[in-house]
């Protein structure tokens, strides 16, 4: 459903991404709402006790909807399992692959890095070049050609978005890249954002991923039953939809080349179940803003800055309502986008900087 | 040539916690541990710069606020991605009541 050809270079290695690195644009310095030292030191506080809870409850639900998807296969009674078992398989895993990635969702960093781990495989993610990947969306967020997670371009392309709601080209790519880097190679894009030491550790992963598809298809041809398959692989495929419907929320819609996550971010409030499945990551502007605070604190953080930022969005239901219109119209002008109004008690946005983009903007 | 230059005050710091320190167009990080000892590193991270004394200081690692990059400021290493490079660390003695660190 894209239109005329793009004047925005996505490619890491292209045009823009040269001049926001010419222009400072990359690497530049952003907006933070001011908090004092103290209060800011007890927000970024770590703790393993909530990260245990909600780990240990993630991992229960697992295994009792994956045994029970097991024991009623064939059946119409594995289908509400298999719901279940794929939400938390192939969705509440971008969360905890996330925060465990930043490092903040448990205190003792081996919990860290072992959830890390089993959250990247879930959710394909190899977990080398996706810590990488992440570090750049941190540094340089919806900056055009430098940020490697923006999930809907412009113009937008409406298809590959709704195909990610059941991970079909997100898992095409996982594949393809997965096989690429086990054979050995790092492209060009991804040299751009891996450190040379550490491309060796992406082709490890790869590799052992490799073996564990090859097993687990193996097994399912060995038994004649998809089973094994519905347990590994393909719930990143029936259960993406929530963490697709929730991260589109990020940053869809809005600017575009900016340095002010109050600007580029959105924060949605969401209901308890959601937000037990996203980590609390619906308070977006708040984590970009801050990304040392853990996400049990997210909340108490937005409390406290609420008065700098933008309206939160009220509900999914509304953030779609706000955000459809702006990629239909994106299709005609893919400068325009959605303009976040401030509150009177904010401190105003540097318009001098964001002079060409706001011309744009939504009224 | 090498000089010690004062800091701050040792109460000027919290226990487990880090200050700005700014001197001759240099930024440094000046930390105090739980254990009531005193350090200092730059000020910056290496990885991209990012003033480390808005970070968390959690026993011996220092907690870049960007992210989430570590290193031990007692000794400067490196703990993990995305900082790869060390962290260069400066000799401190207390005297008085004052931090003093020497800068070479």
């Amino acid at each position: 459903m894209s239109t005329a050809p793009s004047r925005r270079d996505y490619s890491l290695i292209g045009r823009d991404a040269k001049l926001a690195v010419e222009t400072g644009l990359s690497a530049a310095e952003w907006y933070h709402t001011d908090v004092p030292r103290k209060q800011m030191k007890e927000l970024m506080q770590r703790s393993d006790g909530p990260a245990i809870r909600d780990t240990a409850i993630w991992f229960a639900a697992l295994i009792v909807s994956g045994a029970g998807g097991a024991w009623f296969w064939g059946t119409w009674w594995c289908v509400p399992f298999f719901f279940v078992y794929g939400v938390l398989y192939g969705s509440s895993t971008d969360s905890r692959w996330h925060e465990c990635g930043h490092g903040t969702a448990f205190r003792t960093q081996w919990m860290n890095d072992a959830v890390y781990q089993i959250a990247c495989f879930m959710i394909m993610r190899n977990p080398v070049t996706w810590r990488w990947s992440h570090t750049r969306h941190h540094t340089d967020t919806v900056i055009v050609g430098r940020d490697p997670e923006i999930s809907v371009m412009r113009p937008p392309d409406l298809v590959r978005a709704m195909l990610g709601f059941v991970g079909v080209a997100d898992a095409w790519h996982a594949m393809s890249d997965m096989l690429r880097n086990a054979a050995g190679t790092i492209s060009s894009a991804e040299k751009t954002f891996i450190p040379e030491q550490e491309q060796p550790k992406a082709i490890r992963v790869a590799r052992i991923w490799t073996a564990i598809y090859a097993a687990t298809i193996a097994l399912a041809l060995y038994t004649g039953s998809f089973l094994p398959l519905m347990l590994v692989g393909l719930p990143r495929l029936y259960g993406a939809w929530h963490h697709v419907m929730v991260g589109l929320l990020q940053h869809g819609g809005l600017a575009d080349n900016v340095t002010d996550h109050r600007l580029n971010s959105r924060t949605v409030y969401m209901n308890p179940i959601s937000r037990f499945i996203y980590w609390n990551m619906n308070y977006h502007v708040e984590h970009h803003m801050f990304p040392m605070v853990p996400y049990h604190a997210l909340p108490r953080l937005h409390e406290l800055i609420k008065h700098d930022l933008p309206e939160p969005t009220p509900s999914i239901l509304a953030g779609y309502r706000e955000m459809i219109p702006v990629f239909l119209r994106q299709l005609r002008n893919e400068d325009y986008f959605l303009k976040r109004e401030l509150p009177p008690t904010a401190r105003p946005y540097r318009e001098e900087f964001h002079n060409d983009t706001i011309a744009a903007a939504a009224e | 040539m090498s000089d010690w230059v004062e800091a701050c005050a040792t109460g000027d710091i919290d226990e487990e916690d880090v200050m700005r320190f700014d001197h001759g167009g240099r930024t440094f990080a000046i930390y105090r541990s739980p254990d009531d000892e005193f350090f200092a590193t730059d000020g910056l991270c290496t990885h991209e710069k990012v003033h480390l004394a808005d970070g968390l200081v959690m026993d011996d690692i220092i907690e870049c606020p960007k992210h989430n990059g570590r290193f031990n400021y007692k000794t400067g290493d490196a703990r993990g991605a995305p900082v790869c490079v060390n962290l260069k660390t400066y000799p401190v003695k207390v005297d008085a009541g004052k931090v003093l660190i020497r800068i070479g």
